[in-house]
């Protein structure tokens, strides 16, 4: 992943210790991921076969990838046969490339664009300005992320982090045209959004998106959506230019039966989303471009624990039941996959050189509730305490640990080490030194015991 | 029955009324309790911080020290889950270590599935005379899928009023060696999970994990809320003529 989003510089402890301090945000993420949940939780429970649903994913998946080579080389196929162009990118900087290009050739200077992860991982808008290019986001939650000059926070949600009152803001300063007398309530900023968008989708003759699928058999993209602004785009402009991870594929057509439950119940928690669009390569005249994107994904398949990660289908239900996300926000992990999934896949796909990308596999309290709702059945929990074993640990935590290792290892060590913390139980300050008063700065310390059970056992139970 | 007692490295060192709790409650339902004195730690803080060859030493030498016991009983659900679902994980498969693991890692037991699994108890002729509330800690509650174990227990203590905890499935923000290296996210959770408990106006908060209530208990204590916690162990080894452990 070479184009780097820059959401906060830092590390994640200190991004979200700045978080938690915003009650509006804490206030805003806690009833929008909890109301998710639970319409999740009723839609999955209502499904006697969601186990067997969710090994079927796992299962097709892990096939998928395994055979990706093959699968790639089929969809190439298909899609070719059909009429459209396929262009390989072996990372952002290419796949930019590519795009730019191809936009340029059109002689055109907009692009409406489909909410695409993908397209916010290589950060094409911004490739797309730097040559003229304006990119329009069509999606309402990415196109208020857009006009408030912004970052997404969540996947499914990217404004998830603005309430209704910042979004009425956002429209009167920055859309065009706005209702001088816009309100607040929910319909009135759909409206008016829906009017602005409108003109856009008449006037434009390029388009780009993303997909959540891609039939290898067939050569069918799929694209999954809410609000029908990308049905808009997919099918009015003359030229559409899909920029797709490799990993998106699904060998046969009637894999999307199991994917097309799964997706809808983990992320907006409905039984169907509203708009289902499919196109087989270029249809009604249309020309159509499939740029396929690594990105250091091929790295993230060559790890025979990291690469579950791989079958992540973008639906975000990690994210809505995760604690740490709920209070440090999507902003915090720095990257546009924020949440459990983006602490495995963004140090997976970026490498942990730099301070934030290795904090992520700690973001997290590996309590377990994301690998329990992943409709994939990735045990997110494995990879992050696989990751941690890869990260460069800080000296000063590296001896700490290993002393603590040799204590441990030996019985008589660690006897000693506790008849050391009994002789000083009175002593022991109620703020502790060092790394160690991130605790008692907001805990009180238990009370060391008189002996330890080890002593006691020896004293009056060894006869 | 002959039962070997993994006391944990955190209870041996700062909780040793819970290994007493066990201790007493398990010859009182008629085992002997045998406390191997080579055990230490089973290595998940290492394991979990990313320091794994001195987890794998830690649990190179638990498969060792435990190896033979048809029981294992450990009063935390956090260090039986470590060596049923992390260990596995840990060796390469059709090791040597492997075939070490598979013998002894099915044999330990968290205490409320010893008890109503093995010993077919569920009623330990208890007395705890007071309104407790149970947080399921997540690697009881999602790694070792302890269900309602615990608070059938619990509702049969004599005198013990059992009120459920408002979002009790929801992690109290400990997360081992977590608590310090995102202590801003940890507290805040600390801080939901601690209201939730005053909101059941329970004089006790009780669990299968004493280093989570540390941080629960440290976080009520730092409020100055007056509620005790107090490991399932203790509350299950009390009667009326020995009172509270």
């Amino acid at each position: 992943m070479s184009a780097t989003f820059l959401g906060m510089p830092g590390n994640f402890p200190q991004n979200a210790a700045e978080a938690v301090q915003n009650s509006q945000l804490r206030y805003n993420l806690r009833k929008a991921t909890h109301t998710i949940r639970g319409k999740r939780a009723n839609v999955v429970g209502e499904l006697p076969d969601w186990q067997e649903l969710r090994a079927a994913g796992k299962a097709i998946k892990d096939d998928t990838l395994r055979h990706l080579d093959r699968y790639l080389l089929q969809l190439e196929e298909a899609v070719t046969r059909a009429g459209g162009h396929v262009h390989w990118a072996r990372d952002a900087d290419e796949a930019n490339r590519i795009v730019t290009r191809l936009v340029q050739a059109t002689g055109e200077s907009e692009v409406v664009k489909v909410k695409s992860m993908a397209t916010q991982e290589i950060g094409l808008n911004e490739a797309l300005a730097a040559h003229g290019i304006t990119a329009y986001e069509t999606d309402l939650a990415e196109l208020i992320v857009q006009l408030g000059d912004d970052f997404p926070s969540h996947i499914l949600v990217p404004a998830i982090h603005r309430n209704r009152a910042e979004i009425r803001e956002i429209f009167l300063d920055k859309m065009r045209p706005v209702p001088a007398d816009l309100t607040d309530e929910p319909r009135a900023l759909a409206e008016a959004a829906r009017l602005h968008l409108r003109e856009r989708f008449l006037k434009s003759k390029v388009a780009v998106s993303g997909a959540n699928f891609m039939i290898a058999e067939t050569g069918t993209l799929v694209v999954l959506e809410s609000e029908g602004n990308g049905r808009m785009c997919l099918t009015l402009p003359e030229t559409l230019i899909s920029v797709v991870g490799i990993e998106k594929l699904l060998p046969s057509w009637r894999d999307l039966e199991v994917f097309l439950q799964l997706l809808p119940r983990s992320s907006t928690g409905e039984r169907m989303n509203p708009y289902t669009s499919m196109w087989t390569g270029s249809a009604e005249g249309q020309d159509f471009h499939l740029v396929l994107l690594d990105n250091g994904r091929t790295n993230v398949l060559a790890d025979e624990v990291g690469r579950q990660a791989l079958r992540c289908i973008r639906c975000s239900a990690c994210l809505n039941v995760c604690p740490v996300y709920e209070r440090a926000g999507g902003h915090a992990y720095g990257s546009v996959y924020p949440g459990p999934i983006g602490a495995i896949l963004t140090p997976q796909l970026r490498g942990m050189s730099s301070d934030l990308d290795a904090s992520l596999p700690y973001a997290s309290s590996l309590c377990g509730a994301c690998y329990e709702v992943c409709p994939v059945a990735i045990d997110i929990p494995e990879v992050l305490v696989d990751l941690r074993a890869k990260v460069r640990h800080a000296p000063a935590e590296r001896v700490g640990m290993r002393v603590a290792g040799w204590i441990l290892n030996d019985e008589v060590r660690l006897a000693k080490a506790q008849r050391l913390a009994t002789r000083f139980r009175k002593v022991v300050p109620k703020r502790l030194p060092g790394p160690l008063s991130a605790w008692t700065d907001t805990r009180d310390l238990p009370e060391i015991p008189e002996e330890s059970f080890r002593d006691w056992w020896e004293r009056n139970e060894r006869a | 029955m002959r039962v070997a007692l993994f006391i944990t490295c955190v209870n041996d060192t700062l909780f040793p009324g819970t290994g007493k709790a066990v201790v007493s409650l398990l010859r009182r339902l008629g085992c002997e309790v045998d406390f191997p004195a080579a055990q230490t730690c089973c290595g998940q803080m290492h394991v979990n911080t990313g320091y794994r060859d001195e987890g794998v030493r830690l649990a190179r030498r638990f498969t060792e020290v435990f190896a033979g016991y048809e029981a294992v009983v450990a009063p935390s659900g956090s260090c039986a889950a470590m060596v049923r679902e992390q260990y596995p994980k840990l060796v390469r498969q059709g090791s040597r270590g492997a075939a070490a693991i598979a013998e002894v890692a099915p044999k330990v037991y968290e205490l409320s599935e010893f008890l109503l699994d093995v010993l077919k108890v569920d009623d330990v002729g208890a007395y705890f005379p007071h309104r407790v509330t149970y947080h399921p800690t997540c690697h009881s509650l999602r790694g070792l899928h302890l269900g309602d174990r615990p608070t059938r227990l619990l509702q049969n203590v004599r005198g013990l009023e059992l009120v459920p905890l408002p979002a009790a499935e929801e992690c109290c923000g400990f997360g081992g060696t977590f608590s310090v290296k995102n202590p801003a996210v940890s507290a805040a959770m600390g801080a939901d999970k601690a209201r939730s408990v005053l909101d059941t106006g329970a004089e006790v908060l009780c669990a299968a994990d004493n280093s989570c209530l540390m941080h629960i208990g440290g976080t009520l204590s730092r409020q100055r809320t007056g509620v005790r916690v107090m490991h399932l162990a203790e509350i299950l080894a009390s009667t009326e003529e020995g009172g509270a452990q």
